[in-house]
């Protein structure tokens, strides 16, 4: 009977052409509304990097001013370290993998005299970094931990900087000038845009990933730029660039890697005490508190998904909401004008509920149809944001194929919904009238 | 064989009641071609309705083929709605964007039937009632007498037991309206039994027993002496 429902149903829409397409349409942009917003917090709130996110922790430590606490929020901890605590903690070497980091930034000058120089951003990170994040290459693989101490000038090249600068050849063991000095490339990695940005919030967490990796330690050496975020609650002692490295500003992030309860433990163990021993020198002079978060537990922290986007989700919802209302009366008005139809089918047998499965069939294609034109709909509006926002959000306002099955899910399930009162009122009709005045 | 024993009507408005029928009394036996006639608000098309299963009642025992269905669910009214009466109806009731093929094939979807049994049986209605010709014709394309025998097709497609008409001649010329009757007796002839409503007296003493309804009650039963056909006509 399924078939023959199909067949009824796709009458029933051509017979009545305009008050179905109005009902596809409603549906339309209740979805298309919905799927924009539900796409845009999706990817927002995804887990970057699902196989290990709960291995991945964001190191906490309360060093900010003794008379106030971090934001407003007696809870918060300082969201990033300072530089001396967190190339501490990557020295230590106490997790299985760790990495303090940070942002930077400087000119590179492409070989050739017709090249033109171009500014590019730096992620300054350990080793670590690359095995901890599964930092795909395609050419050559992250330096040793030896250029990490020895402080030697190697690079890692992001895929789009190689084919500017190399033209996407393999560009391992040549010389690229980068802020006035040389490196060696030893990797360029492959396409790799985690969403969100997880290891590095504070300074965008839909930006895209550096066009350059290179040693931390050579934030000191060459004294580069610090192009994130950097919070100050008293003033570096001293003068110079060491002064502000080794001030009690934060902008360095430390992530590590901990693969089991144990080692969360005994890693949480390590920095209370390395805390404790601060306090005895002088530092750290709020209550004893410090926090590893995982990568979920630090993107809801960081409250990645802001509350407005949220809040447009929850309006999107109200406005589908509306929509349905909207497809209930125009339902009702449908199947009210298919009385004499359904006191016929009555009359030649037809159970309640043979026709109620026939109208609920009619419904889920009226929905289906407005979730295919809602999907249209929602690339409209995806589009829309992009032109809104610009580039930065190319990689959040993107319809993959599990959105779009939650889009079709909604539209049918909605107009399930929608249309179980408008069919209950046509098959609980009484016959007798309806064949008397067609 | 449809035995119905002090049945009662009423409809209630909040401010109406109304005796539809009252006490009404009947048997139909096998193979009978009754005429019911009266006045209009007499109670025919109520006793018509609930001889098919389409209104219920509030006092007394309707028998259908010995099954006393007075408390019968929905489906069970729907199943034996299906298996065992056939509707004619007085405006054919024909499904508009369903050719003649589709809309005979509606009782015989909800009678569970395979592809070929429904294929045959509405090729055999069609072809018995003179349209098999036409079967991929929408409804709008025929005449009111053409429309009223594919409505007697779609009726006749199930084998029903019963064959119950409302007034299925009172849209339908002179001419149309002894071409349809002609087929009602050849189809009573060959075995069904039919109960016919209308108002035609002419109509009605071409049946076998003329039943007056007055005030919800029948009044009066006739014997008509005729010559019933004996096979289908022609038509």
């Amino acid at each position: 009977m399924f078939g023959y429902y199909i067949k009824l149903a796709i009458k029933s829409v051509k017979r009545n052409p305009i008050l179905s397409l109005l009902m596809i349409t409603a549906i339309a942009l209740g979805i298309g509304a919905s799927m924009t917003t539900i796409t845009v917090n999706y990817l927002m709130s995804a887990d970057p990097i699902p196989h290990k996110s709960h291995q991945l922790f964001h190191i906490q430590v309360d060093s900010w001013d003794p008379n106030n606490a971090f934001n407003d929020d007696d809870e918060a901890l300082p969201n990033q370290l300072t530089w001396t605590d967190a190339t501490n903690f990557t020295l230590a070497k106490k997790a299985l993998r760790q990495s303090a980091m940070g942002r930077s930034g400087g000119i590179i000058e492409p070989p050739g005299d017709d090249a033109k120089p171009f500014e590019a951003s730096i992620r300054l990170a350990y080793t670590d970094f690359f095995g901890m994040f599964d930092v795909p290459f395609i050419f050559g693989n992250p330096w040793d931990s030896r250029s990490d101490t020895n402080r030697e000038q190697v690079i890692i090249l992001s895929k789009r900087t190689n084919e500017s600068v190399f033209g996407g050849e393999n560009s391992v063991g040549k010389t690229i000038v980068v802020a006035g000095r040389s490196f060696q490339v030893v990797g360029v990695i492959d396409d790799w845009q985690p969403i969100p940005k997880f290891y590095d919030v504070n300074n965008g967490a839909f930006n895209e990933t550096e066009e350059l990796f290179m040693p931390f330690t050579l934030k000191e050496e060459l004294e580069l730029p610090n192009w994130g975020n950097n919070n100050c609650w008293k003033s570096p002692d001293g003068e110079g660039y060491k002064a502000f490295l080794q001030s009690e500003c934060i902008n360095t992030q430390m992530w590590v890697e901990l693969p089991n309860a144990t080692a969360k433990a005994e890693y949480m163990d390590y920095l209370n005490n390395y805390v404790m021993e601060q306090k005895e020198l002088g530092r750290f002079p709020r209550p004893l508190k410090n926090r590893l978060s995982n990568v979920m537990q630090w993107m809801e922290r960081q409250e990645v998904v802001e509350e407005d986007a949220k809040m447009m989700m929850w309006l999107s919802f109200m406005f589908l909401l509306v929509c349905l209302l909207n497809t209930i009366g125009l339902l009702l008005a449908k199947f009210t004008g298919k009385s004499a139809e359904i006191g016929l089918r009555l009359a030649l047998g037809a159970s309640k509920s043979d026709l109620f499965k026939q109208h609920l069939v009619e419904t889920a294609m009226i929905g289906l149809l407005g979730g295919f034109a809602g999907l249209g709909f929602a690339v409209l509006g995806l589009l829309g944001i992009k032109s809104l926002y610009g580039d930065f959000v190319d990689d959040l306002a993107t319809l993959d194929i599990s959105m779009i099955l939650v889009a079709l899910s909604i539209a049918l399930v909605s107009s399930i919904a929608a249309g179980l009162y408008p069919t209950w009122r046509a098959c609980n009709i009484a016959p007798a009238s309806q064949l008397k005045s067609q | 064989m449809l035995k119905m024993t002090d049945v009662k009507k009423v409809f209630r408005t909040d401010l109406v009641e109304t005796h539809a029928l009252r006490d009404f009394n009947l048997h139909v036996g096998e193979g009978d071609f009754v005429a019911v006639t009266g006045p209009s608000g007499s109670g025919k098309t109520t006793f018509l309705n609930i001889a098919g299963l389409l209104e219920t009642f509030n006092g007394g025992t309707y028998e259908l083929d010995g099954q006393n269905v007075s408390n019968l669910n929905d489906k069970k009214r729907s199943q034996l709605r299906n298996e065992k009466i056939g509707f004619i109806f007085q405006s054919f009731n024909l499904i508009p964007d369903l050719n003649l093929f589709d809309n005979v094939d509606v009782p015989l979807r909800y009678r569970g039937f395979n592809s070929a049994e429904r294929k045959k049986r509405i090729e055999n209605s069609l072809e018995m009632v003179g349209l098999a010709q036409r079967m991929k014709h929408l409804p709008s394309q025929l005449s009111g007498g053409q429309q009223q025998r594919v409505a007697i097709a779609r009726a006749l497609a199930g084998e029903p037991r019963f064959l119950l008409a409302d007034e299925p001649t009172g849209n339908l010329d002179t001419q149309m309206a002894n071409s349809v009757l002609d087929l009602l007796k050849s189809i009573n002839a060959a075995g069904t039994t039919i109960i016919m409503v209308t108002h035609d007296g002419h109509l009605a003493k071409q049946a076998r027993r003329n039943i007056y309804v007055r005030d919800g009650k029948v009044s009066e039963i006739n014997e008509v002496d005729i010559a019933m056909p004996t096979q289908l006509a022609a038509v």
